[in-house]
């Protein structure tokens, strides 16, 4: 498995990381204190066609290869994870209408994603079933051409500020949420839906973390996707296939909290030489380093098996985002480390770059889980049986 | 109504230059950008397409192959076709021979308004414009910080120390603009990926009707010496002190200097 960057990839790493530079960056320590969505950076990446990376062309999008998707994520999260998650949720939300829509939901709805005029958000999470998807209550009943929807969701991310929601409910709860679960296109206009609270949170704080509430929402049956009961297939297809977007984004909070650490070690002196200098400190700094490339590397090797439709992706893209997410949180961990005290306080960027790592282990699947289906896959190679649950 | 932006491709402004033995700038050495005074006029032209006042917006660069790149940015930023003139017999060009090319070149792209940046960000010589206008036997509308058309006419507004002058010309002009025009746009993606379809063609000095021997080897200026700007004195550090004693020290400083 190799992988070369493109002259395409390059200039697009260029020019991302020129625009998340100037005007990203400068950004990233208030959205975080304010802890408020930053539309203004939304209408920047949308006016750049950077919403639209992940769209055919047909439907107003740039439809890059995945390894220039998650180029653009780790080039934002590189100064700032609440950002990057505006492509990133633009995707994982619109996936279930690319898996499994029909050619007239995706001409609806997907025109509007890549322009960026709407968002989207992916509502699966409900407060009692978290790694336990199939547990899920959320009841969608058929009420002649609607389906009415009731219950509620929990730690749904852009969930307040989504104009458009693909929602997983039970059409047959008998059959549980593996067999019973459909999934819908839901607008948020919607009567009876809400979205009441938003989580305060550890890090990616500009991000809004909503809960949903939905009161009898009426949602026209065209707006089913997929037949009833492929709910669940539709989830773990998106989570396979999203799960990259987040180890990009853990790979560029790492590469974003060495550069830091580097820059910083080499202007800080104590004891009358740099802190660059000790031997102790470069051996940390190559460390990062090092561990950065690797989860980068294989990042964009599962990113070459996403574009190949292989058959083992969960395998590939577990493999990443687990790689990927436990190297943020060292990689920062270190950086703070290196900073000491000033790495401490919200004078540097490295405390925020530790917090906002921390979320890259536990959504879109924890690190457990991803363990669970990387071990899954290796058993079914090797002929293995595996026993229990997902 | 037609403009043509002229763009150079230069060493990126925070690149630590280097020179060949024979005093020219060693290109391979320093990451290159289009000069950022050109960026101005570039979001100028692009500016006045978009309001209707021009039709057509090109783009003009002499330089070595490599300044292709500088055209595909600029035509990632909008614009519709881009020009490069280039050619052995032109290394080492200094401000003379630069102007006679392009104005040769602007020759045979008939623009109504050939715009630059006010300077160029490596050698700050800033004669081209008047030197083009000059061999053309043009107006020249130099350092407008606002580029307008009227009927038949460019209109530039000029800063000045008392308020601005206000300056028109029949058209065809040469006009440069300086970096009060406002932001320069950064390259959307489909812009980027829309530049390479764009048409880009390439003139050697023959394509302009122009003859090597008559350059003069590109120059009639020589470089004798180049040299980095001295070093300046390091900063003085006022650190860990209370308000009141930095106060008095900065005071102090100035006192010193005969500046308070």
């Amino acid at each position: 498995m190799t992988y070369l960057p493109t002259a395409d990839h390059d200039e697009l790493r260029a020019v991302v990381r020129e625009l998340a530079e100037e005007r990203i960056a400068p950004r990233a320590a208030e959205i975080d204190a304010k802890a408020e969505f930053p539309w203004d950076l939304k209408e920047l990446l949308a006016q750049q066609d950077l919403l639209g990376t992940g769209f055919e062309e047909r439907h107003g999008g740039t439809n890059l290869d995945t390894i220039g998707q998650c180029i653009l994520a780790e080039e934002i999260a590189r100064v700032d994870a609440t950002t990057s998650l505006i492509p990133i949720v633009q995707k994982l939300g619109a996936l279930p209408i690319l898996l499994a829509g029909t050619d007239e939901q995706k001409d609806r709805y997907v025109p509007r994603l890549a322009s960026g005029e709407w968002l989207i958000a992916f509502a699966l999470t409900e407060a009692a079933a978290g790694s336990d998807v199939a547990s899920n209550r959320m009841r969608a009943r058929l009420d002649g051409d609607c389906y009415l929807i009731n219950g509620s969701k929990r730690f749904i991310t852009h969930g307040s500020v989504a104009n458009v929601l693909t929602v997983f409910a039970l059409t047959d709860p008998d059959a549980g949420g593996r067999k019973g679960m459909s999934a819908f296109i839901v607008e948020t206009e919607t009567p009876g839906f809400a979205a009441p609270r938003v989580e305060h949170k550890m890090g990616i704080r500009g991000s809004p973390t909503a809960e949903l509430t939905f009161d009898d929402v009426r949602v026209p049956v065209e707006n089913r996707l997929g037949n009833e009961g492929e709910g669940f297939k539709i989830a773990m297809g998106t989570l396979d296939r999203s799960r990259l977007g987040i180890a990009a984004q853990a790979v560029g909070i790492a590469q974003g909290a060495l550069d830091e650490a580097t820059k910083y070690a080499a202007d800080r002196r104590q004891f009358e030489q740099r802190v660059v200098d000790f031997e102790g400190i470069q051996f940390m700094l190559a460390d990062m380093a090092s561990q950065t490339e690797a989860a980068r590397a294989l990042t964009y090797a599962a990113a070459a098996q996403v574009d190949a439709n292989a058959s083992d992706l969960p395998y590939w893209t577990s493999s990443a985002k687990l790689v990927a997410g436990d190297t943020a949180m060292r990689v920062t961990t270190d950086a703070v480390q290196i900073l000491g005290g000033y790495g401490y306080i919200t004078e540097y960027p490295v405390e925020r770059m530790m917090r906002d790592a921390k979320i890259t282990q536990l959504y879109e699947g924890t690190q457990q889980i991803q363990r669970l289906i990387v071990a899954r896959q290796l058993l079914q190679r090797a002929g293995v049986s595996a026993s229990g649950k997902r | 109504m037609k403009i043509v932006v002229t763009v150079k491709q230069v060493p990126a402004t925070t690149a630590e230059k280097r020179y060949t033995s024979d005093m020219r700038l060693d290109r391979a050495s320093a990451e290159s950008i289009i000069n950022p005074l050109d960026e101005y006029a570039i979001e100028q032209a692009l500016r006045l397409q978009e309001s209707g006042a021009v039709e057509s917006v090109a783009y003009l660069s002499m330089g070595p192959e490599q300044a292709a790149e500088a055209l595909r940015r600029a035509l990632a930023m909008g614009g519709d076709e881009a020009y490069l003139v280039t050619d052995d017999a032109l290394a080492g060009s200094d401000e003379w021979a630069t102007a006679r090319v392009l104005a040769a070149a602007l020759d045979k792209l008939e623009p109504d308004v050939a715009l630059m940046g006010m300077a160029s960000d490596d050698a700050r010589g800033s004669l081209v414009p008047g030197a083009v206008a000059a061999i053309r036997g043009l107006p020249l509308l130099s350092y407008g910080s606002e580029l307008s058309m009227t009927d038949g006419a460019a209109r530039i507004r000029r800063l000045t120390a008392t308020g601005f002058d206000i300056v028109e010309a029949p058209l065809p002009v040469v006009a440069s603009v300086t970096d009060q025009v406002g932001e320069p746009r950064y390259a959307s993606l489909k812009g980027i990926m829309g530049a390479k379809r764009k048409p880009l063609e390439t003139w050697s000095l023959a394509d302009l009707g122009l003859d090597a021997a008559s350059m003069h080897g590109a120059a009639l200026t020589r470089v004798v010496e180049t040299r980095p700007p001295e070093a300046k004195p390091p900063t003085e550090r006022i650190e860990n002190l209370s308000a009141d004693e930095a106060a008095t020290k900065v005071a102090d400083w100035l006192a010193a200097r005969k500046l308070l």
